[in-house]
């Protein structure tokens, strides 16, 4: 009985492996200028299964703008110089390297000679220059395209020769080789002729067939079912080999699953349906711990996210007449006092406790331990105080009534509503903590949860609520694409939207830090300016932050090269190392 | 002899179940909204009788303590249980102030009978008060949409033609309505913050519009049979009038359907509200329904690791059981004396 249980496993195991099998790796040959990894020498074959929360929408680069399609065309496309996960610092992709001008405006780039497309086509810079005009389209509408203008000006791209490229800044711009990564180069022998037809925005559904579809990534579309699942295979001509000059991928194929929700992705690891998961929730990570040491799966606490989690208060210009309530309480949350209390009063160690299990860190700004390079070390952490909060808010001429409810100066009730995306579990947790603790200084506080996008029309259209709880960053960890919701005039300013001119003058201070950090190219004087602009935000608190969870990931044990890092994507950023060990469940995997 | 015995269990269970539930303050030891931060998730606190000094009548319990693998108990104190304490004030039916408890330990003792939840609240306290507020609502609601499919659904079946066709045509409109974005849109006019009361209000009339449509179908086809039974024609045909009919032969035979749906719709409509929840229609935090705290039953990891979170669906199921038995009961009664 047990010989035939084993016979049909093995049965099983070679049919898996049989119906993985993608087209094979071309030779390496000695004009191709291929990028060697240091990494963990691994063999060829096998498949990945990944789960994915939701059906991607497209595998246009270009167009994307949702985590899940940007998971898949992640691993489809290359970059030009790209951001190391681990190091968080910056590493040569397709550009072979580069040189930046003593001004720091001018960026002159090397390709990668010799190297194809997935579809056999050679690259030069012709398709980098015709990459960058797609981006800066603005009838294409890229949401990459504000990181390539700065001051209203678009970066400019010119072809040197057939593999130099030079792209001018219209003013210098600190890190500005950050500004690569994530920006995918495109064939232009594609998607040329549908550009000139206006028809490109449409390109690349899921619907295409994969023989139009070319990238330079490591792997390309072989399949897609709707509904199920998306099948990548390997790019036979991919530029990048390993110490024993192999072509890299190992991996034959990835599988991306559409199971539904992080629960569901849960249950189809434990069933052992999928082979790598990425940001658990810490209630899920401890229950897979449980099954760790049995099922051999590698499970990671990458410590601190660069997510904040935040309450902010309604501080726009809203009309008195229509939201009349509105304006009432912004005197309250417009009072740095106020805010003061109400940070003071929250019981950050709790919601760490409670929301992530201890898996997470308080914050008291918006820059936090996970960010090594620019976090300001010197930002206060006062203990959470009941006493302090009371006595802020007596000395700014709010009582207590004999019931113990809070009233401001003119006798009125302090009660507000905070909304929160009701999808989202562990913020409407912190929403309820919150209005526990500020229950302590008499305040009514209110939870409404909403469905998210009704609660973003809220936040940034309406300006009809009070408060919101919300969470932002998790990017890159670099001060500039964190702009726009600093300067006061940017998109995601979400405290007070649409500022004509700086409101305060610590955002007009914040304004010049910010700007000023954006052209330093001085790593030390830029910290000094982002320090200096923490501390402003920290003293003025247009965000009460909260906290922010950990990196929680898990592979199967015989995932080689699993080196899960705390930028996205966090498990897959290095797909091209992914391995299977052949001897699998034996060999338990050390982390880095 | 022995329906009549089954029948007063019944009626007993059922009035024990709502007392528990409208005196909940006096039943519950704690109240609802004290969160309890070192402490979610903490399962049931065990009851003991005998400690090392031998047997005790009267229970006691142990502190809760956190070790590696959860909780376990700190053997060195003994908290015994007493009964009709000095506790958390509350007002009973909503008016009268009180502090007297059913049972509580002294502190810093704590007792939990059916553990905590994830902000460390009393979960037997909190199940309590959501059943004033979620049976309230869940037979309100059936109520009135019973009400409203029995009035449409005679009309409809009995008068037939173009009375008929509009009525049923409006039920399938309102079957076929996408209202996900009925609700989305609906909450957007609301106010951000609704009271409890309004928010009960509301519960009840989007439960009851929604829902009268398929009752009212099937009370159509019950009526559209009767009203052509020979003996309706045969009264019919002594001269009686159409209101006559309906009240002597034709709705008394759709009290069957009546029931079961009563007995179907209640539970379901107490879940319901779990759903309104997520369009911020429901009851909001920290009041207690058994809707919203069915709701973080959702998340897999609570659903397999706490087993006593289960505590709001097994009293909706007994709940239910309860009534349909009950139900069951009135329908057999009736169809033995009906003839």
């Amino acid at each position: 009985m047990k010989t035939i249980a084993r016979l049909a496993l093995f049965v099983c195991l070679i049919a898996t492996f049989a119906a993985a099998s993608g087209p094979a790796a071309a030779p390496l040959s000695p004009s191709e200028q291929v990028l060697r990894v240091t990494d963990e020498v691994g063999h060829y074959g096998g498949r990945l299964v990944i789960g994915q929360r939701a059906e991607p929408k497209t595998l246009n680069p270009v167009t994307a703008a949702d985590a899940v399609s940007r998971e898949v065309i992640g691993r489809c496309n290359a970059d030009l110089i790209t951001i190391n996960r681990l190091s968080q610092k910056t590493e040569p992709a397709l550009a072979e390297s580069w040189k930046t001008s003593a001004d720091g405006r001018s960026f002159t780039i090397h390709l990668r000679k010799g190297i194809r497309f997935s579809d056999g086509q050679a690259f030069d810079a012709d398709d980098v220059v015709f990459s960058f005009q797609l981006y800066l389209d603005e009838n294409i509408g890229s949401p990459q395209r504000d990181l390539l203008v700065i001051d209203g000006k678009p970066l400019t791209v010119t072809k040197l020769d057939q593999y130099t490229v030079r792209f001018t800044l219209p003013k210098p711009y600190a890190a500005a080789e950050r500004l690569f990564d994530g920006l995918a180069i495109l064939p232009k022998h594609l998607l040329a002729a549908p550009y000139k037809g206006g028809r490109f925005a449409a390109m690349w559904s899921l619907n295409t067939p994969p023989s139009e579809i070319a990238g330079l990534g490591p792997f390309r579309l072989k399949e897609y079912v709707p509904g199920q699942k998306i099948v990548l295979e390997r790019n036979p001509y991919y530029w990048k080999a390993d110490r024993e000059n192999h072509r890299l991928p190992y991996l034959d194929e990835l599988v991306f699953v559409f199971v539904g929700g992080e629960d569901q992705q849960v249950m189809r690891f434990e069933a052992g349906e999928t082979d790598l998961i990425s940001r658990l929730s810490s209630e899920n990570y401890s229950m897979l711990s449980k099954e760790r040491s049995r099922e051999g799966w590698q499970l990671a606490d990458l410590g601190p996210s660069l997510e904040y989690n935040f309450l902010v208060f309604n501080l726009n210009d809203v009309d008195s007449k229509k939201l009349g309530e509105v304006a009432i309480k912004q005197a309250w949350f417009r009072n740095l006092k106020f805010r003061e209390a109400v940070s003071a009063a929250i019981d950050r160690e709790s919601i760490v406790k409670l929301v992530y299990g201890t898996r997470g860190t308080p914050l008291w700004g918006n820059v936090g331990p996970g960010n090594k390079l620019w976090m300001d070390s010197s930002i206060p952490h006062p203990k959470r105080s009941i006493e302090n909060a009371r006595q802020l808010l007596q000395s700014t001429g709010f009582s207590w009534n004999g019931s113990g409810q809070l009233l401001d100066a003119s006798g009125r009730l302090v009660e507000f509503s905070i909304v929160t995306s009701s999808s989202n579990t562990q913020r409407m947790k912190m929403a309820t903590l919150v209005q526990d603790d500020l229950s302590h200084l008499g305040m009514q506080v209110h939870v409404v949860p909403l469905d998210f996008r009704a609660m973003l029309d809220r936040v940034f259209q309406s300006f009809d609520y009070e408060a919101a709880i919300m969470g932002l960053g998790g990017g890159d960890p670099d001060p500039n694409p964190e702009m726009n919701v600093w300067l006061s005039n940017g998109a995601t300013h979400i405290w007070h939207l649409n500022e004509a001119k700086p409101a305060t003058a610590w955002e007009s201070e914040v304004d010049q830090l910010m700007q000023e950090q954006m052209v330093t190219l001085n790593y030390r004087k830029r910290k000094r300016l982002y320090d200096r602009a923490q501390e402003l935000i920290s003293q003025n608190l247009p965000f009460i932050f909260l906290a922010t969870p950990d990196v929680l990931v898990g592979a199967k044990g015989q995932v080689g090269n699993f080196h899960p890092a705390v930028l996205d994507h966090y498990t897959l950023w290095n797909a091209d190392e992914l391995y299977l060990r052949q001897n699998d469940g034996v060999e338990r995997a050390g982390l880095r | 002899m022995r329906r009549k015995l089954v029948f007063g269990l019944l009626i007993a269970a059922l009035i024990a179940l709502h007392a528990a539930i409208v005196f909940a303050g006096f039943i519950a030891p704690y109240d609802p909204a004290t969160q309890n931060r070192d402490i979610a998730y903490a399962p049931p606190t065990r009851l003991h009788f005998v400690d090392s000094g031998g047997f005790h009548l009267r229970p006691f319990v142990h502190g809760a303590v956190v070790d590696a693998d959860g909780y376990g108990e700190d053997r060195s104190h003994e908290y015994p249980l007493q009964f009709f304490n000095r506790g958390a004030t509350y007002k009973i039916l909503g008016v009268i102030p009180a502090n007297l408890h059913l049972f509580g330990v002294r502190s810093p003792g704590q007792v939990f009978l059916f553990g905590t939840d994830s902000y460390g609240r009393d979960e037997l306290s909190r199940l309590l008060y959501g059943g004033q507020i979620s049976l309230a609502a869940g037979l309100l609601a059936t109520f009135l949409t019973l009400a409203a499919a029995l009035v449409i659904g005679t009309v409809s079946g009995y008068y037939g033609r173009w009375i008929d066709e509009s009525l049923m045509g409006s039920a399938e409109l309102f079957l076929a309505l996408p209202w996900f974005y009925f609700l989305v849109g609906l909450r957007a006019f609301l106010p951000l913050h609704l009271s409890p009361t309004n928010t009960f209000l509301l519960i009840i009339a989007v439960i009851g519009v929604i829902g009268w449509a398929r009752p009212a179908r099937l009370i159509r086809g019950i009526v559209l049979s009767a009203r052509n039974r020979n003996y309706v024609l045969a009264a019919r045909g002594f001269g009686a009038s159409d209101f006559y009919l309906l009240r002597r032969h034709v709705v008394p035979e759709t009290l069957g359907v009546i029931l079961t749906q009563a007995a179907v719709l209640v539970p379901q409509y107490v879940a319901s509200e779990a759903v309104l929840s997520f369009f911020g229609l429901g009851i909001a935090e920290p009041v207690p329904s058994w809707g919203n705290m069915l709701s973080t039953l959702q998340q897999y990891n609570v659903l397999v690791a706490y087993h006593w979170l289960l505590a709001p669906a097994f009293a909706l199921v007994v709940t239910s059981v309860t009534y349909w038995l009950m139900a069951d009961a009135i329908h057999h009664w009736l169809q033995s004396h009906s003839i």
